[in-house]
Formats: structure tokens, C-alpha cells, sequence
């Protein structure tokens, strides 16, 4: 069987089938989902059309959507065609040198969740079916491999449990404790499906490793401090990072491969 | 000796309360929390930061016995404990339990439409020196002690799990092997432990049979409850009622999966001579179904009204003795349209194997009603003669049989079981089926 050679439809595949397993699980709402569907593929539309851009298709408002609707909780109907428009705005409102670097749907839930009480997340509510994730995991790999982000995922997840272990020893507890932290539907989402996001993490391979390092000791940092849902915040925190770190490496890169295009300190003539 | 128990290990008694009158249905009993052995039951009022805890106990013992010790976040002044009235949780458990209401199926034959009743919604001391001295040398440092009410409370912060345990060994508390172990994580945290013992003088002068909830009050950002000391000396699983008052909106662990408790369902006329059983089986059974580890929500509501009443609402002033202390005297106008204080009834049965961590708790935007409701129909009894009750009788008995197969399937009771209690209503007994012919050319 051929896979399609877009990694998107693969993962909007995958996406897809994590809310059907939500609704299989109880309490997993879905009248927010037309509203954000709707609201990131209109914002989309009006931003291509408002800034006169080709129009580059759908499917990235898609896997925004399907993000949204499974991590963000409303309270009132009008939560989330505003955390679908505000996660699509970002990326043409928040740019540097050309390229948006918040993740969209994880701007969207921090911002809403910053703006109001009547949003939230609720990072429990897949329950902790062990097989289920497991599943989770395996698919989740594969869909970052073919996004070629696995690095991030597999940087973010490990930096994670040395991290979680670690605290786990100093506080004296079991075991048992990391394996519960660890069987989270939330975190494999975010680990899998957010963090990997190619377009939101620095182009070079060290770079990212670097930065899912520091996410993940962000949100060891806030978890410590008792700070709801420390990884989406984390991520949210963090993102300005990876221009920063493009830019980094981009002038090393430069440095190295060719001198002579160093960009010079002095102000042109 | 005074032994240890469990750390939030306690349970409220209930009071039954008459059968109100509702909207769309009259309560006719209830599934409280003294129907579940070894169940404790704590209310925490929360708004930012602010927190107060009520802790239940249903302690059965002898008084000298009785010990109590909570992690807590810092050291806490006089002010800060109070000893509470019984009488606070077991309103509140009233108030919440999951209930049971009844209809009347109306006659068959007179289509006369029955307007929803407009609905009556209720409006709704001194330490000795030598401890002093023997706690320094093993790392406990006795930061305060009181005398509050009925009891002696300590204030103790420890700097190793191993000293804590040989301190309150050698203060006369009987501590089960586990227990260092559990103290270690909070000893790590910098908490401090609330120690509580009964005074039997001042028990005595006040003259109380039974031992009053202990209330604490303090600032922290830590939204949990510390169940992990109560596991220590338990065998088998406890159950554990919380009750969440919030100023916003419903409560959920944000560390172990909550879900809403099966509701609105329709059960056979027995279940109301059985209906505590009935709530226990269902319980347990979605307890197994979440592989013992979820959290179930058995109420949410807004404090301000009810529908239906399982009891009265709690007063503001009942209310302010619970802690909830952004409601003003003026916020009594408010209650048809809802008092800004939610309650949220949280049930779990834990141990040490499903729970290996502290409950986390956070507080959603989610303002939308909840709560345990079961229904019973009552068929109409009376003669119908005319051709509407042929239908009728047809419908009828889909719905006991429906009400059969929904009944298997909550409580996990066997079917035959049922079809015996269901008597002349069990699918089956008093007719075959009709054809499937009789319907074609009505």
C-alpha cells in the first residue's frame, strides 16, 4: 500500500481516528467542533484573500482543528470560533523573517485559556487505557518520522522522563508514578502531534533537539510551581525561541559553509 | 496508643431529608455517601488561591485513639483551624447524593396534556520538653500547638520522613510499617504536618459523642488533596467523597481521568425499594469498567437552586461556615438566577495499585448542571378500554423491557434476577410479543 506522499493526510488520518477513540470515551464533547472547523478554514480563506497570498491549500487549518477540538474545552459557544481565528490569525500576524513560529493550535488554546475562565484543558480525559497509547505512541512515531520532526518528539519525550524520573527519586516515590505521568493521552498528543509541528521548530536538527530540551524543563519548572497543563504552556512559552535559534544557526552555518556572506554589523552604505 | 488513621480517613453520617416536591418529577429517595463502608468525605472551598478544607470523620473508636495527620503547605496560626459542625457535611451530602425520581404515566385514554408543574425549584497545648527536645535531635521541629475545640493540634515540619516516623512513634502514635515511605515525598516538599489528637477533658466539657470536622484555611497554589498517608494502613480499596466549591465552574482531577457518573437513565418500579443497592452496584461496576482508576462525578450545580430537591440548598450562612467566603448577604437576592458558588461531588475508591499519586484537582469553565438522576415510570394501573390503549400497553412494554436491559447493564445484576423483581412487569411474562402483522394496517 502506497502512503500518500503529503505527511498531512496521514496525519489528519490519525488525528481523526484519536476523536473517534474520544468518543468512544465518556464525556468527550464535540459540539465545539463544526464551530472551529468552520472558524480556522474561514480565517484562513480571509487572511489569503485580506494579504492577497496564493492559496496554500487546506489541510494545515484542518490538523489545527482537529488540535483544537481535541485538547481545548469551552464553557461558551463563542470560545471556540475565537481560538480557531485567533490560531490561524497567528500565523500571518505573528512572523519573523517570513515564517510563523508559535504552533497555531497551541496558540489558540493559550490564548483562550489567558483571556477566559470558560476555556480550558482537560488533560485527563482519555483515561489511561495502556494499549490504547501504546498505539498512540507507535502511530504518533510514525506520523513525526514522515514529517521529519521525530527528533523534536523523541527529544522532547526522553528530556521529559529523565526529567519526571529524576523527581521522582528526589521526592522518594515509586515507580508507579512515572508510569502514570506517562500515561497521559494529553502528553503523547502534544508529543506527537504539537511539538513536532515542522513548520514551528527550528530548521536545524541540533537546534530543535535544543529546543524540545527546553520545552520540557519549562514544563518541569511550572509543574513544580503547580502550573496547570505545564506542557501546552511550556510550548506557548517557548516558541519565540525557535527564530531565535534559526537565526543562530543560520549565522553559524554561514560562518562556516561561507565566510564571505556574513552578514556584515555595520549599516550598509 | 493512639493509632494512626488514615489521613483524610474519615465519613459524615446523613440525615435524611423528607421527599421534596419537584420540577418534572417527584425525588423519592436517594444514594448517600453512608452507604459505602470506609468512605471518608472532605469539602475544599477554593477561589485562587485561597483554600478551605473540611475534613469528615466518622471515627468509631476509642477517643484516646484517634489520631490524625495531613500534610499541609505551610504552618498554620490559630486563626487558621477551626472545628466545624457534623452537621456542614452531611447537608452537603444530602444536598448532592445521587437520586432517584418517579413519574406517573397519565391515563391512556384521556389525552388531556398535563402542563410541566411550574416548578417549585427549591431555593432553593503545651508540649512537653522532653519531646520538644527528642524532636530537634531527629529533625522535627514542632512549629506550633494548640488546643482547638475537642482537640490538641501540632504544627510539625521535618527535615527526614525516618525522624517524623521514630518522632510521632515515640509521642505515643502506633505508625504501620509503610508510613515513612509515604511521609518521604511531602518531607521533600517542605510541607509541614498537621497533627491532630483528641483532648478527652475538653471532649468531655464539650459534650460531644461524636468528633467534629476539622476546618483548615490557607494561601497556596497546590489544588489537591493528599490521599497517599491514607493508603498506608489500609487494606483494600476506600472510598473517598469530595465535595469542590468553586466560585466558576465544575472540578476535575487534572491527574486522573474524570468521568460523569451513567444518569438520566430509565429502571424498573423495584429499584425504588432498592435503590441504595442499586447506586452501589452501579458504582462498582463503572468503577471496574475505568479500570479502577477514574475519578466519578456523581453532582454538579449551581448552590443557588436545585431540581429535584434531594434536600434544601445550603444556606449562605452554612455556605460562609464551609469557608466560601466571597458570598455576601446580598447574594441571597440572587439565588433563583444562581449564586456564584458551584458545588461539584466527586466520588473515587482508591488504593495504593490505581492511585500511586496525590489528587490534583483544577477548576473548569464548565457551569453546565449535573447530576445522578435515575427515573422510575409508573404505568398507568387504572382500566383503559379504548383503542389508544392498545398502543399504550404495546409501548409500556417495550419500556420494561428496555428498563430491564438498561438495568443489567448499569448494575451488572443478572437478568434473571431482575425479571423475578420485576414480577408481573418482566419482559415476557404477561404476553407474548404481539405480531409483527398487527401493527401494518393501523
Amino acid at each position: 500500500m502506497r502512503l500518500p506522499r503529503d505527511p498531512r493526510w496521514l496525519q489528519i488520518g490519525f488525528l481523526c481516528s484519536f476523536l473517534l477513540l474520544g468518543l468512544t470515551a465518556r464525556d468527550f464533547p464535540l459540539w465545539h467542533a463544526p464551530l472551529l472547523f468552520a472558524s480556522c478554514l474561514a480565517t484562513q480563506l480571509a487572511c489569503e484573500r485580506l494579504l492577497k497570498l496564493p492559496h496554500a491549500g487546506l489541510l494545515s487549518p484542518i490538523i489545527t482543528s482537529f488540535g483544537l477540538t481535541l485538547l481545548l474545552r469551552a464553557g461558551a459557544w463563542w470560545v471556540p470560533p475565537l481560538a480557531g481565528a485567533l490560531a490561524i490569525g497567528s500565523k500571518y500576524a505573528l512572523r519573523i523573517r517570513g515564517r510563523h513560529f508559535f504552533n497555531p493550535a497551541n496558540f489558540g488554546l493559550c490564548c483562550l485559556m489567558l483571556l477566559t475562565p470558560r476555556a480550558w484543558c482537560s488533560p485527563t480525559q482519555w483515561g489511561e487505557g495502556g494499549l490504547l497509547l501504546l498505539w498512540i505512541l507507535a502511530l504518533g512515531l510514525a506520523v513525526a518520522h514522515r514529517a521529519f520532526r521525530a527528533d523534536v518528539s523523541l527529544a522532547f519525550l526522553a528530556s521529559f522522563i529523565i526529567l519526571r524520573t529524576a523527581r521522582i527519586h528526589y521526592l522518594g516515590q515509586r515507580p508507579e508514578v512515572l508510569f502514570h505521568q506517562l500515561s497521559s493521552g494529553s502528553l503523547l498528543l502534544f508529543t506527537f502531534f504539537m511539538i513536532s509541528d515542522p513548520k514551528t521548530t527550528p530548521r536545524h536538527r541540533v537546534a530543535r533537539i535544543a529546543f524540545a530540551a527546553i520545552v520540557a524543563c519549562t514544563a518541569f519548572v511550572l509543574s513544580t510551581h503547580w502550573v496547570q497543563n505545564p506542557i501546552v504552556w511550556a510550548l506557548f512559552f517557548c516558541a519565540p525561541l525557535t527564530p531565535l535559534l534559526d537565526a543562530l544557526t543560520s549565522r553559524q552555518e554561514k560562518s562556516v559553509c561561507a565566510p564571505s556572506q556574513q552578514p556584515s554589523l555595520s549599516p550598509a552604505p | 496508643m493512639r493509632s494512626l488513621t488514615a489521613a483524610l480517613a474519615f465519613a459524615g453520617a446523613v440525615a435524611l431529608a423528607s421527599p421534596a416536591h419537584a420540577f418534572c418529577g417527584f425525588f423519592v429517595g436517594k444514594a448517600d455517601g453512608k452507604l459505602f463502608n470506609q468512605s471518608s468525605q472532605v469539602a475544599i472551598v477554593r477561589d485562587g488561591d485561597r483554600t478551605v478544607i473540611t475534613m469528615g470523620n466518622d471515627f468509631k473508636g476509642e477517643m484516646s485513639e484517634f489520631a490524625l495527620v495531613v500534610p499541609v503547605p505551610s504552618v498554620l496560626t490559630r486563626d487558621q483551624i477551626h472545628v466545624g459542625e457534623r452537621r456542614l457535611l452531611e447537608r452537603l451530602d444530602a444536598y448532592s447524593a445521587p437520586r432517584l425520581v418517579e413519574y406517573h404515566d397519565p391515563d391512556p385514554c384521556n389525552e388531556r396534556i398535563y402542563p410541566m408543574a411550574a416548578g417549585p425549584m427549591m431555593r432553593a497545648k503545651s508540649m512537653d520538653a522532653a519531646a520538644i527536645a527528642g524532636g530537634r535531635a531527629l529533625g522535627v521541629t514542632v512549629e506550633a500547638a494548640y488546643t482547638i475545640g475537642e482537640y490538641d493540634i501540632l504544627l510539625l515540619s521535618a527535615t527526614q520522613s525516618q525522624g517524623l516516623e521514630t518522632w510521632l512513634r515515640e509521642s505515643g502514635y502506633r505508625i504501620p510499617p509503610r508510613a515513612s515511605a509515604a511521609l518521604a515525598p511531602y518531607v521533600r516538599q517542605n510541607m509541614k504536618f498537621f497533627v491532630a489528637r483528641v483532648n478527652l477533658k475538653e471532649q468531655r466539657k464539650a459534650g460531644y459523642q461524636e468528633l467534629r470536622p476539622i476546618q483548615i484555611a490557607f494561601e497556596s497554589p497546590k489544588f489537591m488533596l493528599p490521599i497517599r498517608l491514607g493508603m498506608a494502613n489500609a487494606d483494600g480499596p476506600q472510598d473517598l467523597i469530595v465535595y469542590a466549591i468553586t466560585r466558576n465552574g465544575r472540578v476535575e482531577s487534572s491527574n486522573y481521568q474524570t468521568v460523569k457518573i451513567p444518569s438520566n437513565v430509565e429502571v424498573p418500579e423495584f429499584v425504588q425499594k432498592e435503590f441504595g443497592d442499586f447506586y452501589k452496584s452501579l458504582f462498582t461496576k463503572d468503577w471496574r469498567a475505568h479500570d479502577h482508576r477514574a475519578i466519578a462525578t456523581e453532582y454538579v450545580w449551581n448552590m443557588g437552586f436545585c431540581d429535584p430537591c434531594a434536600a434544601d440548598p445550603l444556606t449562605l450562612a452554612e455556605l460562609r461556615q464551609l469557608g466560601v467566603f466571597w458570598i455576601e448577604d446580598q447574594d441571597n437576592a440572587l439565588r433563583g438566577g444562581g449564586l456564584p458558588v458551584m458545588l461539584t461531588r466527586l466520588h473515587l475508591r482508591y488504593d495504593s495499585e490505581h492511585f500511586p499519586e496525590d489528587l490534583v484537582f483544577q477548576q473548569t469553565g464548565d457551569q453546565q448542571n449535573f447530576q445522578g438522576r435515575y427515573i422510575i415510570r409508573h404505568p398507568w394501573r387504572g382500566s383503559a378500554t379504548c383503542a389508544a390503549a392498545g398502543r399504550y400497553q404495546e409501548q409500556v412494554l417495550a419500556r420494561h423491557r428496555q428498563e430491564a436491559e438498561t438495568l443489567a447493564s448499569l448494575t451488572g445484576w443478572d437478568t434473571d434476577r431482575i425479571r423475578r423483581k420485576m414480577g408481573t412487569d418482566a419482559p415476557g411474562k404477561t404476553e407474548t410479543d404481539p405480531p409483527w402483522w398487527k401493527k401494518l394496517w393501523r
